[in-house]
């Protein structure tokens, strides 16, 4: 068959790297080795757009095991412990096959923890969708819940945390992205390197489709009008299959059976064997006729491409056959033997005795192309909203509605529907800032997040960067957790545009720069580009999943009011920033203006100040101050306690919209017992906090001072009706 | 006292059924579901999860596994037998306890902690519980409205067959206070020699107050006695 | 008058029956698990297993061809998931 350029273009690569193949190969490509080139160089495995600035980022740390390039990062959390975690987007297919997009997105995120020697310990997920009043938004949100909740519910990983915005940028391309932690041993941590010559390459789990062939590619492309038919390369998860590869590898990961292991995502046999290959600097050799198949006449071609679920490439140390098939064959899983590793440094593919395609491994992995792209830096357009020249409005009013709005309401339709308690570790439930999991069978526990801004990352992707990493800093931080790593998944518009690629250069820059300050290093990630339709680009979502740890249970804490008559001191300074606010937004629909700036100073200081009072036992209870501000704060540790609060006027306030919705970043909200005002204010005073004394918790009723007073009852009813009204 | 847990594939609150009999003191072992027979025990565990993905219908394809031959045999013999969430589905589909679970009413999974009333506490299960103490226990799970023909109803309710039912934290068992749509609010039920529990809600996730409370206690510490 | 009603309901009724099954080429996890359990149970000529929904509709209507149009758009609006599923329309007497 000619290799047209029709069939290139349709492959998704342009002319230009089809001359560079052609260059690299010395030939012409066939179409089975075209199509594996298609696969290894697109934008989702090659990162061709994003490389060179991924490289800015801080990947290293006292307590980094494993940083980017394997399937998932892995921190040290002592005591031989290891965490293992990663988020990854699964948008596209989402938006084609909802219920099976997010399923599938959960199980392949679980497969890159598990692959790594870790039994999964939490799911989380960060799910964005288009405007409301958008006519598939509701059967989206509905597909993609259940979806969710589908795969976690059934394989048994409880699914803790979550983030769920609707936003008009997202109507044709929502967003999707499941993150995984997973907990190992620092010794038995399993790497995707081959090592060895003639070790058996062993292909396990379910048996092959064509599903998904040219899925990745299709991750690659814009969303068209005709997106909708592009039906066939839908995956279908199967959690039950997944549970038992989980539980198979596993027990065969508990001696020294496995020199590499990898499990087949994106790109499927195609991406895994040439990974372990050029990691390990080796050949491998397939024998395609003997991968399991689900259908008849499956071609080698399809074979490499397909993106069947539940699959994993192993290779296995010598002698080890037996005991390995035995455990697949236990848990009813395929086990196979399709081929060897050997010195050529070549992906060969042989399908009935024939070579049918042989590519030199490293030019596949290494010299795919890498592209820096132009990009321009945001025009940055200082607006100051008066709120004086806007519809007078009530306080009391403006906070019902922030409340009772989509974003801010209380997401218990959705968390109801995933099974958050299930391995009975789950001490903090999605809810508080981070959800809070115990390390099975010890005195210690992590918080995990995840966190975006992308309205501010839309308006100043400078600043925006930088507050993802700081709002997720500040979330671990309020349940009495260290701030160890985070993992990203960076979801932006067409990279060859270069306003959106100036705005993942510029976000880039700033989580660099919170993360290098905060001493808080990326270990794992994923870029995925060309989100939007027809020119059409979304706002620029970085997301981002912390990991901290709490070294003694006893020490941890939420979100809720503990008692009446306790202090209420707001920790960090508030200037009234209104800009980007939520109030604006929801209250007047104006979304101009720049972003609060990130102070990481003050964000640092605050940060470890608030740490320490939780370490010592001095507070009752955090919130941190974020969308919505101080206001919405307040109410949210009301509504969660069923006690109330009573809150005072400053004496100086300019305007009380901006004091009570600004959102001024690096703030705190503490609950502090009487007995220990005098010690907390000395420790805020000794490390130069800025602080304020804001008011008492109370009983039942929700009272600003000279401004409302209304039943905690209330606001709870306002804040749950949303969704079940949707 | 010595206690068996059955692990199917798909089965994934094994391990914590396992950590509660444990923390109870149980001598607990689990038995994978090829074995074809049981070492000694005296109290069967069927633990919630997924079994066979929930595939056909919930609890159908383990109902047809080789140890449930022998679970029927012991059970017949009078072992003890406690299935929950998915337990009490494969118990169903097993015939034996009977009735059946469908669907929640609002056709989605449901998550959360509920509260249910303990209607018989004169039974190996149940007896360290006082008689309709009201408890908060988690429920996790797609089917589990309980439905039954009026006949067996008739039966549950003459021969306090009825463990447990779905109520609010005051105790009245209502349609509000009814997760689910299991028919008069049944949370679990015993067959009529009362050696076999089924129950939608999960005790062994209320044994620690630090994750949740300690509400489930009392059913492991019955059965000690 | 209430013969006449009835009589005219019997005869503006048809009745179809709609068999929904995932497409060939997609995975159906249902159908495997059964297939296996079936084939361990001793159900040896067994050769495949797929696992689909049937529907029974009943159509006000008497011209037979704009009742299958009726049914084919409920099948393509609502009752199926064409992404991955395909579906067959019978006449029932």
């Amino acid at each position: 068959m000619e290799i047209t350029n029709e069939i290139v273009e349709r492959h998704g690569l342009k002319l230009e790297e089809y001359k560079t193949i052609q260059k690299l190969l010395k030939r012409d490509p066939n179409l089975l080795e075209l199509g594996i080139f298609s696969a290894m160089w697109n934008e989702h495995c090659s990162y061709k757009s994003s490389r060179i600035h991924l490289k800015k980022l801080p990947v290293q740390g006292k307590k980094v095991i494993q940083g980017p390039g394997e399937n998932a990062g892995v921190i040290d959390i002592g005591d031989d412990d290891a965490i293992v975690f990663k988020i990854e987007s699964h948008n596209h297919p989402s938006y084609i096959e909802p219920y099976q997009g997010a399923a599938t997105g959960v199980g392949g995120i679980l497969r890159d923890v598990f692959t790594m020697g870790a039994r999964p310990i939490a799911l989380l997920n960060s799910i964005h969708f288009g405007s409301t009043t958008h006519p598939k938004t509701k059967s989206l949100l509905n597909g993609v819940v259940s979806g969710i909740g589908g795969y976690g519910n059934c394989i048994g990983i409880p699914t803790v945390a979550g983030e769920t915005k609707f936003n008009e940028t997202y109507n044709e391309n929502i967003l999707v992205n499941a993150m995984a932690v997973g907990l190992a041993k620092k010794d038995k941590i399993f790497y995707s390197k081959a090592k060895g010559l003639n070790k058996a390459v062993v292909y396990v789990g379910s048996k092959t489709g064509r599903d998904g062939i040219h899925g990745a590619s299709m991750a690659s492309a814009e969303f068209d009008e005709n997106s909708e038919e592009k039906k066939p390369t839908v995956q279908v998860g199967d959690p039950f299959t997944e549970k038992l590869l989980l539980e198979a590898c596993l027990e065969l990961m508990k001696d020294d059976s496995i020199i590499a292991i990898q499990d087949m995502g994106a790109a499927g046999l195609t991406s895994s064997s040439v990974e372990m290959a050029s990691k390990g600097s080796l050949g491998i050799e397939l024998e395609l006729d003997r991968v399991p198949c689900r259908e008849d006449n499956m071609s080698p071609y399809e074979m490499m491409l397909s993106e069947s679920q539940e699959r994993m490439l192993i290779i296995l140390e010598d002698g080890k056959e037996n005991h390995a098939r035995k455990i697949f064959e236990k848990w009813d899983l395929d086990f196979v033997i399709i081929g060897k590793t050997n010195n050529s440094k070549n992906l060969t593919l042989k399908y009935n005795n024939k070579i049918e395609g042989e590519i030199p491994v490293e030019i596949l992995a290494t010299k795919a192309p890498v592209y820096d792209r132009k990009w321009v830096k945001k025009k940055v357009i200082q607006k100051k909203i008066d709120i004086k020249q806007l519809k007078k409005i009530k306080l009391e009013d403006a906070l019902i509605k922030i409340l009772s709005s989509p974003n801010h309401s209380n997401k218990s339709w959705i968390t109801d529907q995933y099974d958050q308690m299930v391995m009975c570790d789950t001490i903090q439930k999605s809810g508080s800032d981070s959800a809070i999991i115990r390390i099975h069978n010890t005195n210690k526990a992590i918080a995990v997040t995840v966190d975006s801004s992308a309205n501010y990352c839309k308006s100043f992707p400078l600043t925006g960067g930088k507050q993802v990493v700081c709002e997720n800093w500040r979330n671990l931080i309020s349940v009495g957790a260290n701030p160890i790593a985070i993992t990203n998944c960076l979801n932006f518009g067409n990279p060859e545009n270069k306003e959106v690629m100036g705005e993942f250069a510029e976000c880039i820059q700033g989580i660099k720069e919170a993360c290098e300050f905060l001493n808080f290093p990326v270990v794992s990630g994923n870029v995925s580009f060309y989100n939007g339709t027809n020119r059409k680009n979304i706002f620029p979502t970085p997301v981002i999943g912390g990991v901290g740890l709490i070294p003694d249970i006893s020490k941890t804490l939420n979100h809720c009011f503990k008692k009446e008559n306790n202090n209420i001191l707001l920790i960090g300074k508030t200037f009234g920033h209104i800009e980007q606010s939520c109030f604006l937004k929801e209250n007047f629909s104006i979304s101009e203006g720049l972003p609060p700036e990130i102070n990481l100073n003050n964000e640092k200081n605050n940060g470890e100040t608030v740490l320490q009072l939780i370490r010592k036992n001095l507070v009752l209870s955090v919130h941190d101050v974020s969308s919505g501000g101080l206001l919405i704060s307040l109410s949210e540790m009301s509504i969660g306690s069923n006690l109330g609060a009573k809150i005072y006027k400053p004496k100086k306030l300019a305007n009380k919209f901006e004091y009570f919705f600004g959102e001024d970043q690096g703030r705190y909200v503490l609950e502090v017992e009487k007995a220990n005002l005098d010690k907390v204010i000395k420790m805020l005073n000794d490390n130069e906090i800025y602080y304020e004394n804001i008011g008492k918790t109370q009983v039942k009723n929700f009272e600003i001072e000279s401004e409302f007073n209304i039943d905690v009852n209330d606001l709870f009813k306002i804040n749950n009706q949303w969704y079940n009204n949707y | 006292m010595r206690s068996s847990v059955i692990v199917f594939p798909g089965s994934n609150c094994d391990r914590d059924i396992a950590v509660a009999l444990e923390k109870m003191q149980f001598k607990n072992q689990m038995i994978w579901h090829k074995e074809t027979s049981l070492p000694k025990t005296d109290l069967i565990v069927i633990p919630g999860g997924f079994s066979y993905g929930d595939y056909l219908r919930s609890g159908a394809i383990a109902g047809k596994s080789l140890i449930i031959d022998e679970v029927i045999k012991l059970a017949k013999n009078g072992c003890l037998i406690l299935g929950i969430c998915n337990g009490f589905q494969i118990l169903t589909e097993t015939g034996l306890l009977k009735g059946t679970l469908l669907r929640n009413k609002n056709l989605k999974f449901i998550n959360k902690d509920v509260n249910i009333k303990v209607l018989n506490n004169k039974t190996q299960f149940t007896s360290k519980y006082k008689l309709n103490q009201v408890l908060k226990i988690n429920i996790a799970h797609n089917e589990g409205n309980y439905f039954t023909d009026s006949k067996h109803l008739q039966e549950l309710r003459n021969d306090n067959l009825i463990a447990f039912k779905y109520c609010d934290k005051k105790g009245n068992t209502n349609l509000d206070s009814n997760p689910n749509g299991a028919l008069d609010n049944i949370a679990g039920i015993f067959n009529s020699k009362k050696n076999i529990l089924g129950m939608m809600p999960h005790p062994e996730r209320m044994i620690d107050k630090l994750i949740s409370n300690d509400d489930g206690v009392n059913l492991f510490s019955s059965l000690l006695n | 008058m209430a013969k006449l009603f009835q009589l005219n309901l019997k005869k503006n009724k048809l009745k179809f029956s709609v068999t929904v099954t995932l497409k060939k080429d997609v995975l159906d996890p249902q159908g495997k698990v059964v297939e296996n359990t079936l084939m361990s149970m001793g159900m040896v000529n067994l050769k495949s297993i797929r696992q689909g929904k049937f529907f029974e509709i009943e159509v006000d209507e008497n011209d037979q061809k704009k009742a299958e149009e009726k049914v084919k758009m409920m099948c393509e609006k609502l009752l199926v998931n064409l992404i991955i599923e395909d579906y067959k329309i019978s006449k029932l007497i």
